[in-house]
């Protein structure tokens, strides 16, 4: 194992021992809390680009298997972990972390007070990291890492380039890849949904040739802003079918009709985030995994309504069309990894189809 | 809230003596759930017969009720103080049996008591084995195969159908009693009968055995709302199989992926929903190693053990949630105590790893059944904290205080391989250094792992220590070694002896390159949330979060783990004395390691450090906060052991210095003190080698009892008839206590006494003096004690209150002090003397109003009696009631473990009983102990020659209350011969009826058995106390205390008698 180092753009060092791939590369540094699922976590696309800290210490303790991928290639920056499991134990376990990070090329520190880093991300804000040997000068790199453009291609990155089919006898569903996780797949093929995955820059017409029962604008990377050129789309499809929208998609949703989104200091990243329900004032646990929110003043000037909030921060988590069939959480209600108290919103959305379409029987009618 | 608005005034049951299977962590819970409810605006009332406890301090609860744990007791408090609701969950077993028993009896319906948090229904539907399994059904969550039996036969059935290996486990018990394993007829036959015994509802669940798989548990919250969340999720090192108390467990689960995880969450989750219960539950799961495929064990519907730990694992406290969602709080609107800043409503999540090891009594109990099984065993346990499992195992084997801080065991080392893989097979209390050894004698991890079924995972882990030392060994006096193992938790002492150099050695390199741990906060959030808790660990890395105050600090030494002779009553006064350091204006740091006490709630301290109780991890905290000093006297033995080491690297002990602890534990000092004090003491030698042990016990004359210096509890202490007994003894004990001598006193038979004082080297105090009921040659804390004394003179407590400040004043004791004395015709001996909080204060604190540790503190930090009001001498005695002491055991959990009570402390816990007269507080006390006293019946009587003259009296008087007499041969003679009707009954063995017959019948209520001489395990005497314990039938091996006993009945029934006749007296 050799000397590898993560250098902020603040200047700050921290110094461990190299796993996975062993190439230099930067990210936008980011720490995550929950104590199982790092499978999920490395290869879930909205980490897109991303250099993921663990808080908790032991990575890798059961392995990486064969099912419990989120795409199909992993395409986070790297990994920081205080320790990476050398010998694994679960009977699903088919290869240590270190190889597998290896073979998709993805570097990762281990070694690391993960703690003090977390919690100086906590402080600072998350912000520009880079991954290389220890004993390199770093003044040069701190300068390049302050004045490297924003990556904004990584919707590009993570969506399918062509449409594809899981076909299925349920409802139709355009789901809209703006990089989506297999866990909301998963979600809807288990209510045999057919599903039509396509790229997220997708034609309208395409769209409504495919006669679909409802919409579902997936998760995905980076900054909602840096895709706007998809609000026509959502605009147009809003007015005519059923819609849901999961975590990107929840704030492309909200832009689309008028809402403004911010980027959060240090975002909610973890498997134990308690969300309350307005209506019903229950609060359930959530998994998230976003550093942008729905600014919930912005949202006077729209047609939408705050239907789920953060327990702790109050933040948007949910939000409903007043007019249309529509609405959209922030939250991972595929959950994959975490909680999976949130699963029936699935349910929810092909209901909301149902009867949005007895709606549409009985108008033909009279 | 609304639901309750008519709701003020709240009882509360606590859990009672200590027993295996039940302890500490009720006190911690209990005390935690008065606190929240008064915080709530309630009055709370309070029933528990565990005066040990700090939640029956009047601070904690505004009523507070030492009575018996009774319905009839419970019945009387419910009457007088009309509460309006109860709340049965926070009394481990006992509160909820109790609270079940009160409904199904109409009481609490008749006074409508509400009861709170966890419905009756919901109660048995998780305790009653029948009901839980066709609700598991129901819920379709699985459970093994199994079948309610209320007879053998019935299990024998089963056998035949489903097969071998069984395993039974009763309805209604704690601590798995009665359960265990069975691999044929003959064991399941013989555990049935004793488990069906057992079971207060005479049920007992039959069971496939799924031994091996991975065992889980789940601390789980719900509120009325329906919102329910996991606070922490644990998973067992030892497979299924081994109790979870006894296991070895770690948190969070290491070995789940995301998909196990969230499948056994989403069953707990869904269990609690179903048992509608508002509060804490615990589920136990069993997962196959090798698929998806997992079993429902139990479900506790109240916090628990694993919730005590789960709370100090997690820093969530469970309990105080659950009081407050039992009134109608919701999660959502409760703030997390530990953030300040976020809600409860949310999983804690971990950024270190939780090891909890139990402590088990083998120490003392040698010949005790060491195997591990569906029973626990263990009296208590530690937890530890690190950032990696290693370091946290480390920690926690340096935790336990058992004379080991590696991976390693003496005693296992010159065992043979062979030997060493039967003790495996045996899965004993030792089993983890076993495994350690055969690393070392070079065994895989495959071949440990097809013997034991733990998880690789954990076996890796440990063969890399192992390969550690060896490299540790090459590599003398190497920074980057020493970090290395740092890291992993290896300790100064582990170090010195691998690089065989000193300890100090050590210590001094590690100084000079600067390698010291740093602390990080138990905060819940992983960091994310901003928090204030005060609850710190050690670790070997870059960031230190504890930030010393500019106050002025004193360093409080906990206890440790719980054993036997050093139990809670250590906790409470450690806890008082935290107290009083804040109240006199300094900041409170304490240090301990033991997981299910009030004094590791990170509430009472100003600053709380979870770490093992050595001189190394001492000195580390003392480094970073130096404090004015340390004060080890309230930490039992384990803290004041730690006195010498600690000065001798330049810390100030605080109160009672180090020479005066050192005059009254090295026995020639004491020796010697004692005759310049002129005080009298059972004359005798201390010896190094046979030869002299030999001389020693011929000139001082036998009975001698023999006993290796500086122990606890009179570990290895007999008393020894003649000089076979006393070869056999020290061949036992002299190779382990090379180090210190062997004591050998002249056996006095007498009144023993004891008395507790507070001095501030000037002015000495004795609230009070206990006078016991058994004669001296029974463990003071297995005797029952009584204040105040009944049948010492005054002249008696005039000299034991002379020699207490004559050896205060000597010893310029500053705190606390304790001394036994044995009188005898009037004649004052001193036992012993420990310069420190004992047993006892805890007790007398209670009944005498003087809150002892709390001003033993302020002598320590200064303060003078005077200044208080007082001066030396006996304190007025109370004169309105006695209180009595009585111990509590737990041998139905420790199989093959003699009952005889001797000078070795046996006992796990006490109650209390007070009232008018003596005889109404032993009742009282005898009741709460779990004695059942009944008013007619049957006794076996079968005592050693040299008691035959004393037990006729005791017989007469059995008789005169119309109790049938048994009795075996010798003993029957002689009782007949003196005119008494008995029945002699045949040997063990011999047909039926016969001496073991009338026992198993349950024809008899009392034993009446006094040890024949020496311990022969396996005698007939030994099988009768066995048989005893085994049907839970009284066995008595102190005349004294069947004398007091029978004073009991006597004063509590009517006895016919016929006329004198006058007549014939001309
Ligand atoms: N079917 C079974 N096969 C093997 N071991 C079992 C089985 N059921 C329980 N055990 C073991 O017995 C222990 C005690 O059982 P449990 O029902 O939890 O008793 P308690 O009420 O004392 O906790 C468990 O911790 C588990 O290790
Ligand atoms: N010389 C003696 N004669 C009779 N009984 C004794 C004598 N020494 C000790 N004992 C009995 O043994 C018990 C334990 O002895 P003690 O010195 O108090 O050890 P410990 O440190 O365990 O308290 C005492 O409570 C007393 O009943
Ligand atoms: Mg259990
Ligand atoms: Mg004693």
């Amino acid at each position: 194992m050799n000397k590898r180092q993560l250098v902020l753009e603040d200047g700050t060092v921290y110094k461990g021992e190299g796993f996975g791939s062993q190439r230099k590369i930067s990210g936008e540094v980011v720490f995550n809390t929950s104590m199982t699922g790092y499978q999920e976590i490395i290869s879930d696309p909205s980490n897109c680009n991303q250099i993921v800290v663990m808080t908790y210490p032991l990575i890798g303790n059961y392995g990486i298997n064969r099912d419990d991928f989120e795409s199909v290639a992993p395409c986070m920056n790297g990994l920081i972990v205080k320790e990476a499991c050398s010998y694994p134990s679960n009977f699903r376990n088919e290869e240590s972390l270190d190889s597998f990070l290896k073979v998709h090329d993805i570097p990762g520190i281990s070694g690391i007070d993960t703690r003090k880093l977390a919690k100086h991300l906590r402080i600072h804000g998350t912000m520009r990291g880079l991954i290389m040997d220890q004993g390199e000068a770093i003044e040069p790199i701190i300068h390049a890492l302050k004045n490297m453009p924003e990556r904004k291609d990584q919707v590009k990155q993570t969506s399918t380039l062509k449409p594809y089919i899981i076909p299925g006898r349920g409802k139709r569903i355009i789901l809209i890849d703006f990089g989506v996780k297999h866990g909301i797949l998963r979600e809807l093929t288990k209510r045999n949904c057919h599903v039509t995955v396509v790229p997220y820059d997708y034609g309208i017409e395409q769209i409504l040739r495919l006669k679909p029962d409802g919409i579902l604008l997936s998760n995905g990377p980076g900054n909602p802003t840096y895709v706007l050129d998809v609000m026509e789309m959502i605009q147009v499809l809003l007015k005519k079918y059923p819609l849901f929208g999961i975590g990107l998609g929840h704030q492309l949703f909200a832009l689309a009709c008028g809402a403004d989104v911010k980027k959060m200091k240090y975002g909610h990243r973890g498997g134990n985030y308690a969300v309350k329900h307005l209506e019903s004032g229950q609060t359930h646990m959530t998994t998230q995994n976003h550093g942008y929110e729905v600014v919930k003043e912005s949202l006077q000037k729209t047609d939408l309504r705050v239907t789920e909030i953060s327990l702790n921060d109050e933040s948007v988590e949910g939000i409903k069309h007043n007019t249309y069939d529509a609405f959209s959480v922030q939250y991972q209600p595929e959950s994959s990894p975490g909680p999976e108290d949130m699963s029936f919103l699935f349910d929810e959305f092909l209901q909301m189809i149902t009867n949005s379409q007895e709606k549409n029987e009985v108008d033909k009618h009279v | 809230m609304c639901e309750h608005k008519q709701i003020k005034k709240i009882l509360v049951i606590g859990s009672g003596p200590i027993v295996i299977g039940q302890a500490a962590e009720f006190d911690y819970s209990g005390t935690q759930a008065c606190q929240a409810l008064k915080e709530e605006g309630y009055t709370v009332v309070l029933a528990n017969s565990n005066p040990a406890t700090i939640m029956t301090d009047h601070t904690v609860a505004d009523r507070v009720y030492m009575e018996p744990l009774t319905v009839k007791f419970l019945t009387k408090i419910i009457r007088k103080e009309q509460p309006d609701a109860l709340l049965p969950t926070m009394g481990g077993q006992t509160g909820l049996n109790l609270a079940m028993s009160l409904e199904e009896t109409g009481i609490l319906e008749k006074y409508n008591v509400k009861l709170l948090g966890t419905s009756l229904d919901a109660i048995q539907r998780a305790e009653d084995r029948e009901k839980f399994r066709s609700l598991m059904e129901q819920l379709n969550e699985p459970v093994p195969e199994s079948r309610i039996v209320h007879t053998v036969d019935e299990a024998l059935d089963f056998a035949d159908e489903i097969g071998y290996p069984l395993i039974v486990r009763p309805a209604y018990t704690l601590g798995g009693t009665g359960g265990g394993m069975c691999y044929n007829k003959k064991e399941l036959q013989e555990i049935t009968r004793n488990g069906l015994a057992l079971s207060p509802v005479n049920q007992c669940l039959v069971e496939r055995n799924i031994a091996g798989f991975k065992e889980v548990e789940y601390e789980v919250i719900r509120d009325k709302k329906d919102q329910a969340i996991v606070v922490c999720h644990m998973e067992n090192f030892d497979p299924v199989g081994i109790h979870t108390g006894d296991s070895i467990v770690v948190a969070p689960s290491q070995t789940l992926s995301d998909r196990d995880h969230q499948m056994l969450r989403n069953a707990s989750l869904k269990i609690i929903r179903a048992l509608e219960i508002e509060g804490g539950c615990n589920v136990q799961l069993a997962i196959d190693p090798n698929s998806f495929e997992y079993y429902i064990i139990e479900v506790n519907p109240r916090v628990s053990r694993s919730s005590a730990l789960a709370s100090k694992a997690t820093g969530y406290p469970i309990a105080k949630i659950a009081a407050k969602i039992a009134v109608g709080l919701t999660l959502d609107k409760i703030i997390n105590p530990v953030t300040g800043t976020t809600y409860a409503l949310f999983e804690p999540t971990l950024d270190y790893v939780v090891t909890k090891m139990p402590r088990f009594p083998f120490d003392k109990f040698t010949t005790g059944d060491r195997k591990l099984g569906t029973q626990m065993k263990a009296t208590g346990e530690i937890m530890s904290i690190g950032r990696n499992f290693e370091e946290s195992l480390m920690k926690g084997i340096r935790s336990l205080d058992i004379g080991t801080e590696e991976l390693r065991l003496k005693n296992l080392t010159h065992l043979t391989e062979d030997e060493l893989m039967d003790r495996l097979l045996d899965k004993d209390d030792e089993r983890l250094f076993v495994i350690a050894e055969l690393m070392r004698r070079g065994k895989t991890v495959e071949q440990l792992f097809a013997v034991t079924k733990i998880d690789r995972f954990f076996l890796v882990k440990l063969e890399s220590l192992i390969r550690l030392e060896e490299e540790l060994m090459n590599d003398k006096f190497s920074k980057e070694m020493l970090k290395k193992a740092k890291k992993l938790g290896f300790s100064d002492e582990h170090i010195a002896r691998l690089w065989d150099v000193t300890v100090d050695e050590v210590y001094e390199f590690r100084q000079t390159k600067q390698i010291t741990p740093v602390y990080k906060m138990v905060d819940t959030c992983a960091g994310e949330f901003e928090s204030e808790t005060p609850y710190f660990y050690s670790t070997y890395e870059e960031e230190n979060e504890s930030e010393p105050s500019t106050r002025k600090k004193i360093l409080v030494l906990g206890s440790g783990p719980i054993r036997i002779g050093q139990g809670i009553e250590f906790d409470y006064a450690t806890v008082h004395s935290v107290l009083a350091i804040k109240e006199m204006g300094y900041e409170a740091i304490i240090m301990n390691n033991n997981p299910e006490t009030v004094s590791t709630d990170f509430s009472i301290s100003d600053k709380l450090y979870f770490e093992p109780l050595t001189v190394e991890d001492v000195m580390d905290v003392i480094h970073l906060e130096q404090p004015e000093g340390v004060i080890v006297q309230f930490g039992g033995q384990t803290a004041i052991n730690l006195a010498a080491g600690l000065e001798k690297r330049g810390v100030t002990i605080l109160g009672t210095n180090l020479e005066a602890i050192d005059q009254a534990e090295d026995r020639d000092k004491f020796e010697l003190l004692l005759q310049n004090l002129d005080l009298l003491r059972p004359n005798g030698k201390a010896v190094l080698t046979k030869g002299d042990a030999i001389q020693a016990a011929k000139s001082i004359g036998y009975p001698v009892l023999v006993r290796p210096s500086y122990v606890i509890g009179g570990s290895r202490m007999e008393i020894v008839h003649d000089e076979d007994e006393l070869l056999a003894y020290i061949d036992k004990t002299m190779d382990e206590n090379n180090k210190h001598p062997i004591l050998i006193d002249q056996y006095l038979t007498g009144m023993e006494v004891e008395v507790d004082a507070i001095s501030d080297g000037e002015t000495t105090i004795i609230p009070g003096i206990m006078e016991h009921i058994e004669r001296a040659g029974v463990h003071s804390g297995d005797s029952i004690s009584v204040y105040p004394p009944q049948r010492i003179s005054d002249s008696a407590k005039q000299q034991c209150m002379e020699a207490t400040v004559k050896i205060a004043e000597a010893l310029e004791i500053k705190g606390l002090i304790n001394i036994q004395f044995i009188i005898r015709n009037d004649d004052v001996y001193v036992l012993e003397v420990n310069p420190r909080a004992s047993r006892t204060i805890p007790f007398l604190s209670k009944i005498t109003g003087v809150t002892m540790a709390n001003l033993a503190t302020k002598c320590i930090l200064g303060a003078k009696l005077k200044d208080h009001g007082y001066e030396s001498g006996i304190l007025p005695e109370e004169t309105e009631q006695v209180s009595v002491k009585v111990p509590v055991f737990s041998f139905e959990k420790l199989r093959s473990v003699d009952t005889t009570l001797g000078p070795e402390m046996k006992s796990t816990g006490e109650a209390i009983g007070y009232d008018k007269t003596l005889e109404k507080a032993l009742y009282k006390g005898l009741l709460a102990s779990g004695l059942s006293l009944p008013q007619q019946g049957a006794v076996l009587l079968t005592v050693a020659d040299k008691d035959k003259e004393e037990m006729l009296d005791i017989a007469k008087r059995f008789y005169e209350l119309g109790f049938q007499l048994y009795a075996t041969e010798g003993t029957a003679k002689f009782v007949q011969d003196r005119g008494i009707p008995v029945t002699k009954v045949e040997k063990i063995g011999s047909d039926k009826p016969n001496v073991v017959s009338i026992i198993k019948d349950e024809v008899v209520q009392f034993v009446v058995n006094t040890l024949t001489s020496g311990k022969q395990p396996r005698s007939d005497g030994f099988m009768i106390r066995r048989q005893s314990v085994e049907h839970g039938i009284a066995c008595l091996t102190s005349l004294d205390t069947v004398d007091a006993i029978l004073n009991v009945i006597e004063s509590t029934t009517f006895v016919a008698k016929p006329m004198a006749n006058k007549e014939s007296a001309f």
